[in-house]
């Protein structure tokens, strides 16, 4: 459980965090949404006491990150893969993590392994790593320490498919067993697949949040059938607004459930129904198209 | 990797001991010798007493073939490796930017900190012992060869004081670490007050009369001389504590409350 209260960031008068408050819950992937540049990096830093905050505090199950004993045995963080010395190894890299955290010995091959890094691989110098290598490491940093909360900035960038699937079924397998999962991400698409509530920011402000099937409700639903016009009529007699999508599909405020019972009682054939993404997508859009894209340091 | 193994989840906050001190500093110290640039520069430390040892014995005169002239030939080298390593040390958690996994394992930058000094004279200590052991074996070897009597010129006070000596050049290099988190910068500040600083107060005292006597209070290589020279005793140990305050303590705690400000990114 991580509490993020009030959190605010000033950075040469300009406020990069402004009044940030959410919670990520046990038992759930929560998707921390954003373009680059809106706040996410710098709140993740505040969360782990990397940077001090302007105001607000956050608390990993009631306590200050600082006040935790051994931090890498509670909270598993990754915070930017490439912030590694790119001479050591990755086994070494580990070792260090395993040694600070008075971890057994074994947890090092161990990581290793789950990460999916080859032996030849942990042996070799950190500089020579892909990202998605970097990715996978930064991982098994995080977890060496067995965890039950993980703070992760941007997981998915530099991995191939393969590895978007695995880290995906990585942390909802953590968040299964009770654990709380925090991840930042620019990529509504990931987000939207992995994350079951989402917080999304923007300019410093949380724009929108809550379980990622309430968010993706207000979108409304989206539904197609081979006789548009006839799906189109009865919608309409069941007192339903419809509005025509440019690609020839309906899309309706409604619930699914309530389009599909329309045209099953109406007896026309559907040929889509899904939730609409368009409101999440929308707002993210909106987001995006005006908020400055600053290098790296999102 | 086909299968996704995670560990069992705890809910309770952990009953555990918080990381010590004595535990950040061995893994600082590892940290010092685990990468190629680390290893070679500990390397060199060897390196530079062989060669200093080899040098002394075939070039310099007989008559200056004593354990005093091991002593500092081997001595020098260490006073220009020695910062350089605990400069390193210091600056490497920003310019590498390991800092983001050093200060969230361990959230308490004067812990970290203070380990890196500790870990960092470990490392002189340790230097200036194999120091010894060259001198000591130029000292058997070289005169034997030349078949000059072996001189034993350097006391274990003195043997002290050069210890002290290195160890205030290798704090040095970590106060300006700690100051500036730069390795370049860091770098570039060592070289000037060791170097061209002496230079300059050097000038000031010969065409300021004033200048003479406060010059004596802090120019820290003046005050370091005597360490080296065996010759410290009474009001140089006060210039020593008012030169290295000036020059070692203050920058450090200057340097430590920005290093806790300061944002790790």
């Amino acid at each position: 459980m991580i509490r993020i209260e009030s959190l605010s960031k000033k950075y040469g008068g300009r406020l990069v965090v402004d009044d940030v408050t959410f919670a990520a819950r046990p038992g759930r992937v929560t998707g921390f949404l954003g373009p680059n540049g809106a706040g996410k990096s710098t709140s993740m830093r505040m969360m782990v006491g990397l940077t001090r905050p302007l105001a607000g505090h956050v608390t990993i199950y009631d306590r200050a990150f600082s006040e935790l004993p051994n931090p890498g045995r509670e909270v598993g963080v990754m915070l930017d893969a490439s912030a590694q010395h790119a001479g050591r190894t990755g086994r070494e890299i580990l070792t260090l993590a395993q040694r600070t955290m008075a971890l057994p010995t074994h947890r090092v091959p161990e990581m290793v392994e789950r990460v999916g890094l080859t032996e030849a691989a942990a042996e070799r110098r950190v500089g020579t790593y892909s990202l998605g290598m970097r990715q996978r490491l930064g991982i098994a940093v995080a977890l060496i320490g067995a965890p039950s909360v993980l703070i992760l900035d941007e997981p998915a960038n530099g991995l191939d498919p393969a590895g978007i699937r695995w880290m995906r079924d990585l942390l909802r397998a953590f968040a299964d067993e009770g654990g709380t999962v925090l991840l930042s991400s620019h990529l509504l698409h990931e987000v939207e697949m992995i994350a079951d509530d989402i917080v999304m920011i923007g300019r410093g402000r949380i724009v929108s949040q809550g379980p990622k099937a309430d968010l993706l409700r207000t979108a409304g639903t989206l539904v197609r059938a081979r006789d548009t016009e006839a799906l189109e009529r009865v919608l309409r007699d069941s007192g339903l607004v419809t509005t025509r999508t440019h690609d020839g599909a309906l899309h309706t405020d409604a619930e699914p459930t309530v389009v599909g019972l329309v045209a099953l009682e109406s007896g026309v054939a559907l040929t889509e129904l899904r939730t609409a993404d368009g409101g999440l997508e929308d707002m993210f859009l909106a987001l995006t198209a005006d908020t400055p894209r600053v290098g790296t340091a999102a | 990797m086909s299968t996704i193994t995670v560990d069992p989840i705890h809910q309770e906050p952990l009953d555990v001991r918080s990381v010590s001190l004595s535990r950040v500093v061995e893994v600082e110290l590892r940290k010092m010798f685990d990468t190629r640039a680390g290893f070679w520069l500990m390397a060199s430390i060897l390196i530079a007493a062989l060669i200093s040892t080899i040098a002394t014995i075939a070039f310099a005169p007989e008559s200056d073939l004593t354990f005093y002239t091991f002593a500092k030939a081997i001595g020098f080298p260490m006073t220009v490796i020695l910062p350089i390593i605990a400069i390193l040390a210091i600056t490497g958690e920003w310019s590498q930017r390991t800092g983001l996994t050093t200060f969230t394992l361990v959230p308490h930058r004067t812990r970290v900190i203070l380990a890196k000094v500790i870990a960092s004279v470990i490392v002189g200590v340790a230097s200036m012992l194999i120091a010894l052991v060259f001198g000591v074996a130029g000292n058997v070897i070289g005169p034997a060869i030349t078949g000059t009597d072996r001189v034993w010129d350097v006391s274990i006070v003195h043997f002290l004081d050069i210890v002290l000596g290195s160890l205030i050049s290798l704090l040095l290099g970590t106060a300006l670490g700690i100051l500036f988190r730069s390795t370049p910068v860091a770098l570039v500040a060592y070289f000037v007050i060791s170097l061209m600083v002496p230079t300059l107060f050097g000038l000031l005292s010969a065409n300021r009369p004033g200048f003479e006597d406060a010059q004596r209070w802090v120019d820290l290589n003046y005050a370091q001389s005597f360490l080296f020279d065996g010759t410290v005793a009474g009001v140089q140990w006060a210039r020593l504590a008012v030169a290295t305050t000036l020059w070692l303590i203050l920058p450090a705690l200057l340097g430590l409350r920005l290093a806790i400000r300061s944002d790790v990114k």
